[in-house]
């Protein structure tokens, strides 16, 4: 077994995840392609949305290179921590909003 | 004062190049750059003419910045005497070079420079001098310069890493932002900058770290409104240029582990386009001493045009440089990556 889960180098072999599935793989990265290109939303923005994503789904890879794109593009550091804030009170929110449903299923079990 | 001394400077460019022969050792994604030309069909590097002489008048310096390709300081000694100044001047005017392009160090430190830069000026050259801003506020005897840019018709290119304090002033050092703040108005001032004053105030952005540029266009319009707004200042263009791993900036990149990964990054991005148009192509660069080099860069990692005597300015051999082949080793990956770099920004449009 790896001795490391996360390495950074492994960020330069996400190409060949197309060994194992190609035409999907192939679908995926014109996809992402066509996604970050500017269209109602200028890449810059897209950055910034992508490196809050990055820290919610927690991906190592994602929060390196969108860090490096927020940096390349003149986000400062304050606003890329508000970003990150961001992400993290919707995901606090989500988590505290399900208890709506703890307390609804408390209510719906208990004298 | 660091006394100069001839060897150990050679020595540490020779240290320098070998730093930049071994990173290819150590991925297999970064090429010879000759041969990364040669897989785009491009043999050698050869100049398409000679419009641009850049002299490098001295390496002092009154800040010490972080990137810096020169190793620049308050405490550097080399500085070009007025012969060699003169001999420079011998060449531009026999061979009518248009445009004379000063750099340093802060070249206005060099205690001959307003002489030269009259004289450039009487041949009716372009000037191009690039100020560090923080000189003109540096002692009274620098105020004046707005007006004396503006009296010898000098084009003003100006470094600013950011349009804000916390960016600018971790590259170039505390206070820095503040005091360029008010040299970019002592110059609006004098009319550099503003529309149809015909006296031209260009910036200089560079990444304050391991990253390539964003696009120049996109910095160039957020640097327009930032100051605008939030200091009333005007300039008429941006250049984005690449950090070159050179001097300073390579060894920052290798103390931070940065090296091979910016590398990496420099030859993914390599574009023929920008390959083809590298400024050294139609210049020459001189040293504080005379030496003639193809660019500023080659001139710090001390790869002169030719091993003989053609090599410095009192013999210039303008049918000799027009044949010569631009000496290339891997920081020239920096000139080439995405839209290019050059001295005069971006060389492709993308
Ligand atoms: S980058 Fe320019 S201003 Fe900064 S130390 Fe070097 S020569 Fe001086
Ligand atoms: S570093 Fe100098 S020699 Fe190399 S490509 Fe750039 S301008 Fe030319």
């Amino acid at each position: 077994m790896a001795k490391d889960y996360y390495k950074p180098e492994d960020l330069k072999k996400f190409g060949t995840i197309g060994n194992y599935q190609k035409p999907l793989a192939d679908k995926f990265f014109a996809w992402y392609g066509e996604v970050f290109k500017e269209g109602a939303l200028t890449e810059k923005e897209k950055d910034l949305i992508a490196l809050a994503v990055a820290h919610v789904v927690q991906c190592p890879y994602c929060i390196d290179a969108y860090t490096t794109n927020c940096v390349k593009n003149g986000y400062s550091e304050a606003q890329m921590m508000e970003a990150v804030h961001v992400g993290a009170a919707i995901k606090g929110g989500a988590v505290l909003a399900h208890s709506v449903q703890m307390m609804n299923k408390n209510e719906e079990i208990s004298f | 004062m660091i006394a100069y001394n001839k060897a150990k400077e050679e020595a540490e460019a020779l240290r320098q190049l070998q730093v930049l022969e071994l990173v290819t050792t150590k991925s297999t994604n970064v090429p010879y750059f000759k041969d990364k030309l040669k897989e785009h069909n491009i043999s050698s590097l050869k100049p398409v003419g000679l419009d641009v002489f850049q002299v490098n008048v001295g390496k002092m310096c009154n800040q010490t910045c972080r990137h810096c390709h020169v190793n620049a300081g308050p405490d550097r000694q080399e500085i070009m005497t007025k012969e060699t100044m003169q001999l420079c001047l011998n060449a531009i005017q026999k061979f009518n070079i248009p445009i004379v392009d000063l750099t340093g160090g802060a070249p206005e430190l060099n205690p001959h420079f307003r002489w030269f830069v009259k004289a450039c000026h009487a041949l009716g050259k372009r000037i191009i001098v690039r100020c560090n801003l923080t000189i003109l506020l540096e002692a009274d005897e620098h105020n004046d310069l707005p007006d004396f840019f503006a009296e010898n018709g000098v084009e003003v290119v100006s470094s600013l890493p950011f349009y804000d304090a916390t960016r600018t002033d971790k590259v170039r050092g505390k206070g820095v932002f503040e005091t360029s703040i008010k040299a970019l108005k002592m110059l609006n001032a004098r009319g550099y900058g503003k529309p149809d004053s015909g006296l031209l105030l260009d910036l200089v952005y560079n990444p304050a770290g391991a990253f390539l540029p964003a696009s120049q266009t996109m910095l160039e319009t957020e640097f327009k409104e930032h100051l605008w707004s939030e200091h009333g200042i005007v300039f008429n263009k941006l250049f984005a240029l690449t950090n070159l791993p050179v001097s300073r900036f390579l060894n920052y990149l290798v103390n931070t582990d940065n090296y091979v990964s910016y590398m990496e990054e420099l030859v993914n991005a390599f574009n023929p386009l920008a390959a083809e148009n590298v400024m050294c192509r139609n210049m020459i660069s001189v040293s504080w001493d005379g030496y003639l080099f193809d660019c500023d860069f080659n001139q710090m990692l001390n790869m002169k045009v030719a091993a003989d005597e053609r090599n410095h300015v009192a013999n210039f051999d303008l049918d000799y440089l027009l044949k010569r082949e631009v000496k290339v080793s891997q920081h020239c990956y920096g000139c080439t990556a995405g839209a290019g770099s050059s001295c005069g920004g971006e060389i492709v449009l993308l």
